[in-house]
């Protein structure tokens, strides 16, 4: 019946701290490893234009949906501008306006994104666009084509390929060519691709964007085809007819407007330039969770002063530590003196790093030993001695430190981290176990001490381990899961297994 | 390594975790365990009980009262100074004799001679609670020191054998004898490097001997055979290792118990947690004992009719048939 209970118990502890990982690691995008890097691309546009004399007002098209790419943050820069962001037909629409102004006018608005291929946005269903009107003699050009490249494919996909093929064949039919007349840039052209998808009632817009690579001054934005097939957007390229959106494509608008629309000024010019930049993928995370409203950050360890932090990063470390103690008593079966003074040692070694922490140690306990054995003599009640043990040891500490920087050995300083008490503890427990069970098991207990506090070390030292911990504290009740589940382990434990070895029948 | 561990679960070997999670947290609550554990309070539930132990001289619960330790034992040569709530041993001083010479100069039961200023320290040592399983205050206890009967004299090196009886649910399961030698100080335990005997329990006659796991025919120190002793008064011993269930109420229990030279074997303690080396003195497993007794439990058994099923079942040489 415990048992039962036990297992429910881990099972829902281990449930509950693997799904909000797995929430923080996917959704909020948490990094599983430190340093991890993610590019951050910021794209500003520079818009100049000369100023009239009455008032102005500049609308931009900016980014709304980005498959792919997930906004970090955004922002304007404008003297004297009101800025605001409506939606249009298109999408998004930057807006500024100024009563008046002088001379030559510049104007920054810029976004930062990074990439995010699992960046899912939903994006509308459109109705069936109405049949354009189109005046002779196209009509009869675009009706014949779509005509024949209905003939020719069996749904939308296979149709907007067919019929880019048609419109880029280097040796076009006269229909074609009487419609390509008028067209004079890519963006012409795609106008045309999706006028003629609208005669065949398929939905079809025009997307601008540009490829992210590295630094780019004045990057030029190409037009690309988008339809919908029913389901989903795709996209086509409309120069060859593929479907496929290059890698890291930055869609910046939608439709056939114009970029920019600035009443009231002259002579504009749009200048777009790419930079890339390293993030770490926690403060992009954070800034995503803060942006999303996600109160999960709020209650992340990134939230507290850095000070704090640095407290917890070691503190986290403690359960990992209890586990391995857990793991060594119990499933192993080593001898330790107290429950988690391997531990305690474990964290001092943090500082004094292993091969200086277990000299300290050993150094530290024999000396303290002996001068136990000496204390022995005086017949002390318990609580002095043990006082008596504790100031010992802290003077030992004391003339360890000096002792070793007068040598030249800083390393002997850092003896000073140990935890006194527990030095004190186990020189008496150890002591009183040298005495009632002799040397042997005295030494026993403090070498297998030693080998757990350094597996701690090992694990409790874990760089990556710690990182995890402390991104996703709710690992730890998987950990206490495994400490639940290790509290009903009844099989035998690794050393017994050699001490009753005489007992297994042949 | 699971061969090995399978191994051991066909062969019935009891382990430490099982143990602790199966019988000692299922079959001993925890507020039972005051009256193992504070051996003043054990002697008197046992007197209660009509159980035979040694006679207590006096006890000393405080500092004042270390005091009052020479008006105790001032009739008495040899007594045994114990903690209250020692634990495994630790902390007990055998006094066999005094000096001829100094009345206070007492000899131990090393041969060794001992102050009536070293002994008050211990006594200070004990009340202050060194020797305390929680470490808090104790008292000392100082009481008959048993003159062991000549049966284990070959077996032992100073000191007093014990006979130490596990008692499941009642049922006493499985027996041996605790033979002290030079390593142990004269102390019957185990991990103080005091040898251990099985004890067939139909028969009352020790089998081969363990020490420090390791399975030995004779004794260390004395080098007598170990095997084929015969206990005295074995009956009297598994009725008043079955009766300690009465009075602990303790469900997994080791019953302790010495043989008087001249008062026949008297319980010295009883232990809540006892150790699992009994498996290798008596080469067999406690588990397979266990699950025997589970089956044939009654509950309205008194202890001499526990014993003698005890006695019925638990055979050395019926197993060794069986096997």
């Amino acid at each position: 019946m415990t048992q039962r209970y036990v297992l429910v118990l881990a099972v829902l502890l281990t449930t509950v701290g693997l799904s909000l990982f797995v929430y923080k690691w996917q959704v909020l995008g948490f990094p599983l490893s430190e340093n991890q890097d993610t590019p951050v691309w910021t794209i500003e546009s520079a818009i100049s234009f000369d100023s009239g004399p009455g008032s102005i007002k500049v609308n931009l098209h900016i980014p709304t949906l980005t498959p792919g790419f997930r906004q970090l943050n955004e922002n304007s820069v404008s003297r004297g501008y009101g800025f605001s962001v409506n939606y249009g037909s298109g999408g998004r629409e930057a807006q500024w306006a100024i009563r008046r102004a002088d001379g030559r006018q510049t104007i920054y608005y810029r976004i930062s994104v990074f990439e995010d291929p699992g960046s899912e946005q939903a994006d509308t269903t459109p109705p069936f666009p109405p049949p354009p009107a189109i005046n002779e003699p196209f009509r009869t050009a675009v009706d014949v084509i779509v005509a024949e490249v209905r003939e020719h494919s069996a749904d939308t996909a296979s149709f907007t390929t067919e019929l880019l093929r048609r419109l880029n064949d280097p040796s076009p039919d006269p229909n074609v060519e009487l419609l390509m007349s008028e067209v004079g840039n890519n963006a012409d052209f795609v106008d045309v691709a999706t006028m003629m998808l609208a005669s065949a009632r398929i939905p079809a817009r025009m997307v601008r964007g540009f490829e992210l690579s590295g630094r780019q001054r004045n990057a030029d934005l190409e037009p690309w085809l988008e339809i919908h097939d029913g389901d989903r957007w795709r996209f086509f390229n409309p120069t060859t007819g593929e479907e496929n959106l290059p890698d890291r494509f930055f869609i910046w608008w939608r439709g056939n407007e114009q970029l920019i629309n600035v009443e009231g000024g002259s002579n504009v010019e749009v200048d777009f330039a790419v930079q890339e930049a390293h993030l770490d993928a926690v403060a992009i995370a954070k800034s995503q969770a803060a942006k999303s409203g996600a109160t999960m950050f709020d209650f992340s360890l990134y939230s507290l002063p850095i000070q704090t932090q640095a407290v917890y990063a070691v503190l986290l470390m403690i359960p990992i530590g209890a586990l391995v103690m857990v793991v060594m008593r119990n499933i192993v079966g080593i001898d330790a003196f107290g429950t988690f003074m391997p531990v305690l040692i474990a964290l001092a070694f943090r500082e004094t790093k292993l091969v200086w922490g277990i000299v300290l140690f050993t150094v530290l306990i024999a000396l303290g030993l002996s001068i136990r054995f000496l204390l022995e003599r005086l017949r002390l009640l318990l609580v002095p001695r043990l006082s008596a043990v504790l100031i010992v040891v802290v003077l030992l500490m004391l003339i360890i430190s000096l002792v070793s920087h007068k040598m030249g050995m800083e390393t002997g300083l850092s003896v000073a981290l140990f935890p006194m008490v527990i030095i004190a503890m186990t020189i008496e427990r150890m002591s009183v176990v040298w005495e009632e069970r002799g040397p042997g098991d005295a030494m026993r207990a403090g070498g297998g001490s030693l080998l757990v506090a350094t597996i701690a070390y090992i694990f409790m030292g874990l760089g990556w381990l710690e990182h995890l911990i402390f991104t996703f504290p709710e690992l730890l009740l998987v950990v206490l899961a495994l400490v639940l589940l290790a509290g009903r382990y009844t099989g035998y434990r690794l050393l017994e297994l050699g001490r009753f070895k005489a007992l297994i029948n042949n | 390594m699971f061969a090995t561990a399978r191994k051991l679960r066909e062969a019935g070997v009891l382990g430490l975790n099982e143990r602790n999670a199966e019988f000692i947290m299922r079959l001993n609550p925890r507020r039972l365990y005051p009256r193992v554990d504070d051996k003043v309070l054990t002697k008197q539930l046992a007197l209660e009980a009509d159980m035979a132990v040694p006679d207590l001289y006096g006890i000393i619960d405080n500092q004042g009262d270390v005091r009052r330790f020479a008006e105790i034992v001032k009739d008495h040569d040899s007594f045994v100074v114990k903690p209250a709530q020692g634990s495994g041993g630790d902390g007990i001083l055998v006094i066999t004799g005094r000096s001829k010479r100094k009345r206070d100069c007492f000899r131990r039961s090393s041969g060794l001679l001992i102050t009536e200023a070293e002994i008050a320290h211990h006594l200070s040592n004990i009340v202050s609670g060194q020797y305390s399983l929680s470490g808090g205050k104790d008292k000392a206890l100082i009481e008959y020191c048993v003159h062991f009967d000549p049966i284990f004299a070959e077996v032992s090196y100073q000191g007093v054998p014990d006979v130490r009886v596990i008692v499941y649910r009642g049922y006493p399961a499985m027996a041996m004898v605790r033979l002290p030698t030079r390593a142990s100080d004269g102390k019957a335990n185990l991990h103080q490097g005091a040898v251990g005997a099985g004890v067939d329990i139909a028969l009352g006659e020790t089998l081969t001997g363990v020490l420090k796991n390791e399975v030995v025919d004779d004794h260390p120190d004395t080098g007598a055979l170990i095997a084929g002793l015969k206990i005295p008064q074995w009956d009297f011993i598994l009725e008043s290792a079955a009766r300690g269930y009465e009075v602990t109420g303790l469900g997994y229990l080791g019953v302790d118990m010495v043989i008087d030279r001249d008062r026949g074997p008297l319980m010295l303690e009883m232990n809540a947690r006892p150790g699992l080396n009994i498996q290798i003195a008596n080469g067999i497993g406690l588990s397979t004992r266990i699950r025997r007794i589970d089956e044939i439990y009654d509950a309205d058994a008194t202890p001499a009719e526990r014993a003698a099923t005890a006695r019925r079942e638990f055979s050395a040489h019926r197993q060794l048939q069986m096997l």
